[in-house]
């Protein structure tokens, strides 16, 4: 800890020097994602981010000439009317007209304001006739994505923030520039160009929220139901956002990033989808030898496991390490199949099983003959199933 | 000689009545309390206090977000310090300092010798000692404080260790401590006014106060129904709010907002009224209009209820919600403009002067205003769904409740702290301490508006790189600004309870009006303690 604060003071006085020069980090701007030191609103990719861009100049403008309108007059009375200039205090107060005349022309100015975001609203909101339909559901702390209607019909998968840019955070994030820092993901939403696509947002465990600045769509991921939300977007490229409710420890590290293709392009893209799920399905019944199925666990152990437990099995802070857990040892397999099933601790140890039954069973072969874990112990597709 | 931490020299009678109990001496004075003017004294300095521990949470923050990648903390630490900053600001330090200033200035004011309820006083200051201690001491238990913001939103809540608990119970006794100090306002204020003093003829501070009183008793019962259906969620097998169960975390958004509204405007009307007395004073020139201000503080009151899911637009309502929530947020800006054309048309053609006092309240009255336009920009549901949850609404409430509240409350110290301790501040100082905080607090908080713009969601322990440089420059300002405070509690707040500096006379401000100004500098220890006869404007003292 002293040693990480004098390494950050020497570091922060660095950085302060240079700050005004931008020499610390010399990251270029990220399409589709933030711009350095940006001054306002990402740039539209669909005609509701345009309209809430056009709302928010709209409103700046009106309270900037109101705000200078004001506080000229403020200011002018500050420099003239002044004691030490000798200026004399009038006596008037209380005045009828004035004060309805300041009552009713806000009032008017604030009606003027919500007619166009009225139109705005009503128009953000009308999520019938999709093209498309996908369910983006929130786990602490990964994004899920099921197509659910219209073409990619089948279509699932996860998308989590990649491990090497968790890993920079970490460890300072000191000499790194990426443009995409925190933002790339192992598996992108992919979505056709110009064609309204809703997405109904639900969660697995707290509240989560989907959101895409450029796409101008926010909403909550709310556990047991279900919200929706639609953009259509006008070009083809990147775009990312990130969680935007506050969702425990890993809040920071689930990003969004949002693939959009042209029509051609997305049809290809769904015809591999299917063809890579067909060759995917495992079989439940198949039985794996030891050495196979625990190299498929260290895959999923790291995709799902290891942003808590650690690489190294020893868990942190109120995470219960895997190295050496009496549960992990047990030679009653049944123990640890059940905390992943069934989740342990309120939730703290989420429930796993959205995992098929392979990765389920491999994840626990994997942690059962892994560190100090010798164990020996198999875990076959098969006995999850019968768990379940 | 009330906030002076001597107790000799005490100054005999006022208006030449008997002083038959003098003050209590030793701990005895403070445990035992039952003065307004101790009670206030002690309010002010536990939300010092409060305001330093959250202050330094709020560095532990800046510092981690001085640039990209964890250098400090853990994420789970982070979230921890975000929680616990918002929750002892809000709660350990802005409301028991204007409840602080209630209690000074409330009897002062309306010529009352003291609280309706003075054991009730004590006994409401007191609670908040052991609240306060397990509310901060939550960072040593098990797992860590709460972490699951200051909003505590299920059920996020479920998750959190027993300190979740500790902070629930907090929360509960500093609800009960509010409620009670709230009962005594109200009461004081409806029976111990002088005779003479009508209801529209109370000085503002203390309109404000009685309005903010019936909120605080309106909702912290509604605070407390949420917390504890989230304690019984964690606990006793209820589901209220987890959808495990048939639960709607929802809902308890919709609860906690409908106390939560409200209460930034606990938060705030009182800082109305302390402006409102210091703006007329140092403009040599009456309130412009008293009526439409009292009338626009009762209007802010009752709206206030009715815009609770302007903070709730991207949990997804049906489209009419969104647009009434928007309409009704949009109108209040109605009131607050009111208020603030109010006190332009005060310093209008007045004959000012600039003492720290008035530099303050002119700039409440700027920056202020500043968080009152990005509050109604955000109040747009469309804008707001690009900005909820992000920086630009951090600088919003800060600009509203930093610039707002507590520039009020530093407005408010410098006006009456001759009036507390019988000695002037130190004139330069003050104006130190002002410059530097205004330029510090708008360093750290303006570039918040650009990182929102560009997406970055709060409460993020790290964040893409090319928002480094804002942050940067917020965690530089961010610095100054905790150690400006940490200057003016030192080289003025103390030295004036020491009693060093220029002595105070009984009315230290030219144009002042009110009846704290009628009794001497320091107010002895028992004021007006047979009613005061006063003139036909309730603001002399005529016998």
């Amino acid at each position: 800890m002293i040693k990480n604060i004098s390494a950050w003071l020497s570091h922060g006085v660095l950085a302060a020097s240079v700050a005004a020069s931008n020499a610390a980090w010399a990251v270029n701007d990220l399409p589709g994602g933030p711009a350095v030191r940006q001054l306002n609103l990402q740039p539209a990719a669909t005609k509701i981010a345009e309209e809430q861009g056009w709302l928010h100049w709209f409103m700046l403008i009106i309270c900037t000439v109101i705000f200078v309108a004001v506080f000229g007059v403020m200011f002018y009375s500050i420099f003239k009317h002044r004691k030490s200039l000798g200026y004399k205090p009038a006596t008037f107060h209380e005045s009828v007209k004035v004060e309805i005349a300041w009552t009713v022309v806000p009032f008017i100015i604030v009606i003027l304001m919500a007619l166009p975001a009225t139109k705005a609203v009503v128009a953000q909101k009308d999520t019938s006739n999709a093209d498309l339909t996908i369910k983006a559901t929130g786990y602490q702390w990964k994004w899920g994505y099921d197509y659910l209607k219209g073409e990619g019909e089948g279509i699932g998968f996860v998308s989590t923030l990649d491990n090497e840019h968790r890993e920079i955070s970490n460890s300072g994030a000191k000499g790194v520039q990426i443009e995409n820092y925190l933002l790339k993901v192992d598996n992108p939403l992919v979505v056709p160009v110009n064609k309204k696509v809703r997405i109904i947002t639900t969660a697995n465990d707290v509240i989560h929220a989907f959101a895409v600045p450029a796409f101008g769509v926010k909403q909550d991921a709310i556990p047991g139901f279900v919200r929706d939300t639609w953009f259509r977007a006008e070009k083809t490229g990147d775009f990312y956002g990130q969680c935007q409710e506050l969702c425990g420890k890993e809040h920071a590290y689930m990003p969004i990033h949002v693939k959009v293709v042209s029509a051609e392009d997305y049809s290809k893209w769904v015809a591999e989808q299917q063809k890579a799920m067909a060759a995917k399905m495992d079989d439940p019944n198949k039985v794996w030898t030891l050495d196979e199925i625990a190299k498929r666990g260290e895959k999923v152990y790291a995709a799902n496991c290891a942003a808590c437990h650690q690489p190294n099995g020893k868990g942190a802070g109120p995470i219960k390490a895997l190295d050496g857990s009496a549960v992990v040892l047990d030679s009653d397999k049944a123990k640890q199949i059940k905390v992943l099933l069934n989740g342990q601790a309120n939730g703290a140890m989420p429930a796993w099983k959205q995992l098929s039954d392979t990765d389920i069973a491999a994840v626990i072969t994997y942690t059962k003959n892994n560190w100090s874990n010798k164990t020996g112990q198999l875990v076959q597709p098969a006995e999850i199933k019968a768990s379940r | 000689m009330s906030a002076v931490l001597d107790p000799h020299g005490h100054v005999a009678g006022d208006h030449g009545h008997d002083d038959h109990h003098g003050a209590p001496h030793g701990w005895r004075r403070w445990v035992f309390a039952t003065n307004h003017k101790d009670i206030g004294t002690l309010y002010l300095l536990f939300a010092f206090a409060m305001l330093m521990i959250g202050g330094v949470l709020a560095l532990l923050i800046r510092a981690e977000l001085f640039q990209p990648g964890l250098q400090l903390v853990n994420p789970d630490l982070f979230n921890q310090l975000t929680t616990m900053h918002g929750l002892i600001m809000v709660f350990g330090a802005i409301m028991p300092a204007f409840v602080g200033f209630a209690n000074w200035m409330i009897p002062l004011q309306i010529g009352a010798s003291d609280m309706a309820f003075a054991r009730m006083n004590n006994f409401s200051f007191w609670l908040m000692i052991p609240a306060a201690a397990m509310l901060a001491g939550s960072f040593f238990m098990p797992g860590g404080a709460p972490a699951a913001g200051w909003t505590l939103y299920a059920p996020l809540t479920l998750q959190m260790g027993p300190s979740m608990d500790a902070g629930i119970f907090a929360m509960h006794i500093l609800g009960a401590s509010s409620i009670m100090g709230s009962i005594n306002i109200i009461v004081t204020i409806l029976n111990m006014r002088a005779p003479g003093m009508t209801l529209m003829k109370m000085p503002m501070f203390v309109w404000t106060w009685l309005i903010t009183a019936y909120l605080l008793i309106a909702v912290m019962p509604v605070l407390a129904g949420a917390i504890t259906m989230t304690l019984t969620d964690r606990h006793f097998g209820t589901t209220f709010f987890n959808p495990a169960g048939g639960g709607d975390p929802v809902m308890y958004q919709h609860i906690f907002w409908f106390f939560g509204h409200p209460e930034v405007y606990i938060m705030i009307l009182p800082a109305f009224g302390i402006i409102s007395h210091i703006v007329p004073a140092f403009a040599r020139k009456k309130l412009f209009g008293y009526a439409s201000m009292v009338y626009a503080t009762a209007s802010i009151a009752i709206l206030s209820f009715i815009v609770w899911a302007h903070h709730m637009y991207a949990t997804g309502m049906p489209v009419t919600g969104q647009l009434f929530f928007m309409y009704a947020t949009m109108l209040i800006s109605v009131p607050t403009g009111v208020k603030v054309f109010n006190w332009i048309a005060t310093m209008w053609r007045g004959s000012m002067t600039f003492e720290t006092p008035m530099l303050f309240a002119v700039g409440f009255i700027f920056v202020f205003t500043m968080g009152g336009f990005t509050g109604l920009i955000c109040s747009m549901a469309p804008i707001d769904t690009q900005i909820q949850d992000t920086y630009y609404v951090v600088a919003h409430f800060h600009y509203v409740l930093v610039a707002g509240s507590l520039f009020a409350m530093f407005a408010g110290f410098y006006y009456w702290v001759p009036k507390w301790t019988g000695v002037m501040y130190n004139e330069t100082r003050g104006k130190i301490h002002f410059w530097m905080t205004l330029i510090s607090f708008n360093v750290t908080f303006f570039p918040m508006h650009f990182l929102g713009l560009a997406g970055m969601p709060r409460r993020y322990a790290d964040y893409p790189m090319q928002l480094a440089d804002f942050n940067a420059l917020a965690s530089v300002g961010a610095f100054v600004f905790g150690f400006t405070q940490v200057f003016f509690f030192l080289f003025v707040v103390l030295p004036t309870m020491r009693g060093h500096g220029e002595k105070a006379p009984q009315k230290p401000w030219e144009a002042a009006e009110g009846l704290e100004w009628e009794v001497p500098s320091p107010a002895p220890f028992h004021t007006f303690e047979n009613p005061p006869k006063l003139d036909a404007t309730a603001t002399r003292v005529i016998g």
